[in-house]
């Protein structure tokens, strides 16, 4: 397993939403825990993923994700199992989407 | 139908397969009611896995929690059938274990166990092993405060393993025919017995042995219902604040249906055999019905009422 | 200089009965025992001889193949094999033994890795790697062959032929061979006092052996709708939306896959609500393929023609005669040059692959297995020939206009793909692997299945790229990089360059075609499961035991 961390500044941020969660830890897929958390303004982003070698992807794709939304103080945390960006993007949204609707 | 009306939560059929643990817990409670305890925040992910460098899941492949079901207070447990097969290793089992000690003290209407599981983590060893015993006593311990806990299993993994002891040793089981219950699975039979015997690859063959319209008609479940979240939601409904009789002669009435069933039945080599032997016409159409024609099928054997609840 | 009076003008005709003789030691009449078959091709073959095998996409004549594999070769070697696939082990066993030296081929898929071995060690001479419709011209041209090998379901004690759902290239074949003296060998499941249809007249067959197995038969084309994932149904709706409402095309050719079998699936859900029924769809060039069926139920599709069968659907197809080509005796008729034809100049071609380059040339080929194309060129690529018009076709022609220059139509190819591919492979590359395989190979050409220049929309998870609206090179790299997603390519576009695409449309995103991806989940699929295709064929389609579970 391969732990990353990247963390974000200066974005929006949010009262909405306690905790959301999408995704399964199945081959090819992920889990995604979203929470709002005091952080000093950042988000923060961990993950654990059991494909080594793709640092680089990880954090253009979680850049991209949190730059269009009110992600400051907020935890992301992440147990991957070889999901593609494609499937990553989309659980992303999902948890983004679950966060707003204040349900998990 | 338009485009809107198209994406509106009625209009799609959800199929509980294909739904995920959380979406069958929430879809077997009223709307909005359902609350997760030690929901992912709690991160109780296993240990076993993390010092095998294997992937962990922050409910570790369980869901539990309370919801109302047609007003009445329930416990849910949903396994995710994604993460290691459903296996059943020790956070896992301890969060199964605490909900069923939780309904001794507060004794909801029911407690359902939304199965799909290999079994035992093997991962985990001993403490799989251990945990499946300490859920089998937990379930003893509810079903003698009265609490009703009914199975339901619906998952493409079906219900294997330890948990397909636990399973009939509840108050009721649903199922649709699509799952499997059963101990062994199709290729550790194939292994141990050779494939003259059964042939796991043989799909109709595993289904037809250890599937849901199977499993129905021997009288080992209670309910067949279609793949689809109000389904199982409407069947499990019915067993609320009824529990079974738990008591010695339960037991001895169980034991003695069994050996009758075996003497009935033992000779037959395949599933359509005994159903024939229960008078069902056109045996062989059995896994092509669907869930209606089924039914009649059913109600229009020779031997009238081919069922008994177990 | 006209050529001398004792110039032999028909020598074909000549050695035609010459084989027959010979012969005529082995067998009398047309019949043949299964057991005397390889004395038979021992006594009707040369040396050198132009043989072609039936080793159709589905249907093989394996029996005859495997005959072939057992003849002597010191009476015959370095035959030149003309055959469009190449997918079982004894296909390639006649060139290990030397009876086969040059081979003139289509596709390979199944035998690519030791295809690839056996080029290496100088066993297979290739002539070239062709597309099916270009092979199969050539039967009619420089690749006529001497001796065929065909196979059918049935025949007669006359040699009347049935071929039935799986015809696919026997009509090729048999037309090229029997018209130029050449000499017709069929393999048969079985005989019957009569054939359903005659599908090949017993005139143009010599020989028929009824062989001990039944013929291989694959089904290639069914996919299980519990496979397809969220990502391919976001996809399909944006192709759904984006494509085809957009240009109304009618008249399309879908090339084999789970991506294109989710946008069959969501005809009846997502394109019902869309108001798209009659207005796109209408004729398809393609197999009888199971997801299908809910679009034909649902009124979406009107006519079907097929290449080839699929195993478990002749029933299905039997019952939908005003859908799918059928004969007299109500089975299907497939026919694998008609549909590239007709493929060809419709108004559609759709199809996935597994690298794109910065030209949007996209090629299946890896660096170790040598497979070549199938047909998928033959769909993919502009109709140039084309002249009469659609409304599809106009309209692409307008988008891809340059000033000045002379009006034209032009056909829709679309590659549709995820950025990345299994094992986190990237499909977006600078560079093919189809290079490094004419390298490897001495090749002359890197083996490229859909040319950049033809392909008019890129469609990923990211979006659609129009490439008909691009106005430079510049412009077509950046559309590209602009829907390769997180690739390493995708992450080093020019992010304003981008913009400006997407402001004009090149690029458009889900949600500029008004598609929420959140809403692009497997409950919109009109079947979710091999059974729910049973259902909605009424119990006619019946699945190989391989997809059942009943």
């Amino acid at each position: 397993m391969e732990q990353l961390r990247f963390a974000y500044d200066g974005l929006k941020s949010s009262n909405v939403g306690a905790y959301a969660i999408a995704g399964v830890v199945a081959s090819g897929d992920l889990e995604i825990l979203v929470e709002r958390e005091e952080l000093g303004g950042r988000c923060e982003v961990d993950i654990r993923t059991s494909v080594q070698g793709f640092e680089k992807t990880w954090s253009a794709v979680t850049q991209s994700f949190v730059s269009t939304r009110a992600l400051a103080n907020t935890r992301i945390t992440i147990n991957d199992s070889g999901a593609t960006p494609a499937v990553v993007n989309l659980r992303l949204a999902q948890a983004a989407q679950k966060l707003d609707e204040g349900d998990a | 139908m338009n485009a809107n009306d198209l994406f509106a939560a009625d209009a799609l059929r959800h199929s509980y397969l294909e739904s995920t643990a959380r979406a069958r817990a929430h879809g077997m409670c009223d709307d909005n009611s359902f609350t997760e305890w030690l929901d992912p925040r709690a991160r109780l992910t296993s240990p076993h896995l993390e010092a095998l460098d294997v992937p962990v899941s922050f409910d570790d492949g369980i869901v539990i929690g309370e919801g109302r079901l047609k007003g009445e207070q329930i416990f849910v447990a949903a396994q995710e059938g994604r993460f290691m097969g459903g296996a059943v290793g020790e956070i896992h089992g301890a969060k199964l274990t605490g909900l069923l000690r939780r309904a001794v003290q507060e004794k909801p209407a029911a407690v359902l166990l939304l199965l799909e599981t290999g079994g035992v983590r093997l991962h985990e060893a001993n403490a799989g092993l251990v945990a499946i015993s300490e859920i089998q006593r937990a379930v003893f311990d509810a079903r003698h405060a009265k609490v009703p806990v009914v199975v339901l299993i619906g998952g493409g993994n079906g219900c294997y393993g330890g948990m397909g002891i636990v399973a009939p040793c509840c108050d009721a089981i649903v199922m649709s025919e699509l799952a499997r219950l059963s101990v062994s699975g199709p290729e550790v039979i194939e292994t141990a017995r050779g494939v003259e015997e059964f042939d796991a690859k043989d799909r109709a063959l595993v289904w037809r042995t250890m599937g849901g319209k199977h499993r129905y008609l021997l009288g080992e479940i209670d309910r067949l219902v279609d793949d689809d979240l109000p389904s199982f939601k409407e069947a499990a409904a019915t067993f609320l604040r009824r529990p079974v009789a738990f008591d010695l002669d339960a037991v001895v009435a169980e034991h003695a249906r069994l050996a009758e069933r075996i003497e009935r039945f033992g000779a037959c080599e395949d599933a359509v055999d005994i159903w024939a032997a229960l008078g069902i016409a056109e045996p062989e159409q059995i896994p092509s019905l669907d869930l209606e024609q089924f039914q009649e099928a059913v109600a229009r054997s020779r031997t009238g009422s081919v069922h008994e609840t177990r | 200089m006209k050529r001398d009076a004792q110039w032999q003008w028909n020598s074909l005709a000549l050695s035609k009965t010459a084989r027959l003789e010979r012969a005529g030691m082995v067998v009398q009449g047309k019949l043949v025992a299964p057991e005397d078959m390889v004395r038979l091709l021992e006594a009707v073959l040369e040396p050198e001889d132009r043989v072609c095998i039936e080793g159709d996409n589905q249907k093989h004549a394996d029996f005859l193949a495997e005959c072939l594999a057992k003849v002597n070769p010191e009476r015959i070697h370095d035959l030149h094999i003309v055959q469009s696939n190449i997918a079982l082990p004894q296909h390639l066993d006649v060139f290990e033994k030397g009876i086969a030296r040059k081979l003139d081929f289509s596709y390979s898929g199944p035998q690519g890795v030791r295809m690839a071995n056996l080029v290496e060690q100088g066993k297979v001479k290739i002539g070239a790697i062709h597309t099916y419709l270009e092979l199969y011209g050539r039967y009619f041209c420089d690749l006529t062959p001497r001796v065929s090998f065909i196979a059918a379901q049935s025949a007669d004690r006359h040699g009347n032929l049935y071929t039935g759902p799986n015809t696919e290239d026997t009509p090729a074949i048999v037309e090229a061979t029997a018209f130029k003296n050449g000499i017709v060998i069929a393999q048969v499941n079985e005989m019957v006092d009569t054939v359903p249809r005659v599908d090949v007249p017993a005139d143009w067959v010599n020989f028929v052996v009824r062989s001990p197995r039944p013929h291989y038969i694959e089904p290639i084309f069914t996919r299980d709708p519990a496979a397809i994932t969220e990502i391919q149904i976001l996809m399909a709706m944006m192709v759904i939306k984006g494509i085809y409402a957009k240009y109304g095309v009618t008249r399309l050719n879908h090339g084999i896959g789970f991506d294109t079998a989710a946008i069959e699936l969501l005809l009846p859900t997502y394109a019902e609500s869309l108001g798209l029924r009659g207005k796109i769809c209408n004729y398809m060039s393609v197999n009888p393929c199971p997801t299908l069926i809910p679009a034909i139920e649902s009124g979406f599709i009107q006519s079907i023609h097929s290449a080839g069968s699929e195993l478990g659907t002749e029933n299905y197809v039997a019952a939908r005669p005003d859908i799918f080509y059928t004969g007299p005796d109500g089975s299907l008729r497939s026919n694998r040059i008609f549909c590239q034809l007709a493929g060809h100049y419709s108004d559609l071609f759709i199809g996935s692959t597994l690298q794109v380059d910065l030209q949007g040339n996209s090629s299946t080929a890896t660096k170790s297995r040598m497979t070549g194309f199938g047909g998928a060129p033959n769909f993919g690529c502009d109709s140039r020939a084309r002249r009469h018009t659609s409304e599809a076709w106009l309209k692409a022609g307008r988008e891809a206009s340059q000033t000045g220059a002379m009006p034209r139509g032009r056909k829709l190819v679309v590659q549709i793909v995820e950025t990345f591919g299994e094992k986190m492979q990237p499909t977006f590359v600078e560079r093919l692997d189809a290079w490094d395989l004419m390298d490897r190979f001495g090749m002359e050409l890197p083996p490229v299945m859909v040319y950049g220049d033809d392909v008019t929309h890129l469609v990923t998870e990211e979006g659609i790229a129009n490439l008909l609206l691009c106005r430079s090179p510049q412009e077509r790299e950046q559309a590209i990089r602009g829907v390769s997603g997180f690739t390493p390519v995708g992450l080093a576009r020019d992010r304003q360059a981008v913009e400006n695409l997407r402001d004009r449309g090149v690029i458009r995103r889900p949600e500029d075609l008004g598609i929420n991806p959140l809403h692009a989940t497997r409950d919109l699929l009109a079947a979710r499961s091999i059974k729910d295709l049973v259902q909605w064929s009424n119990g006619l389609y019946d699945p190989p035991k391989r997809f059942r579970n009943w």
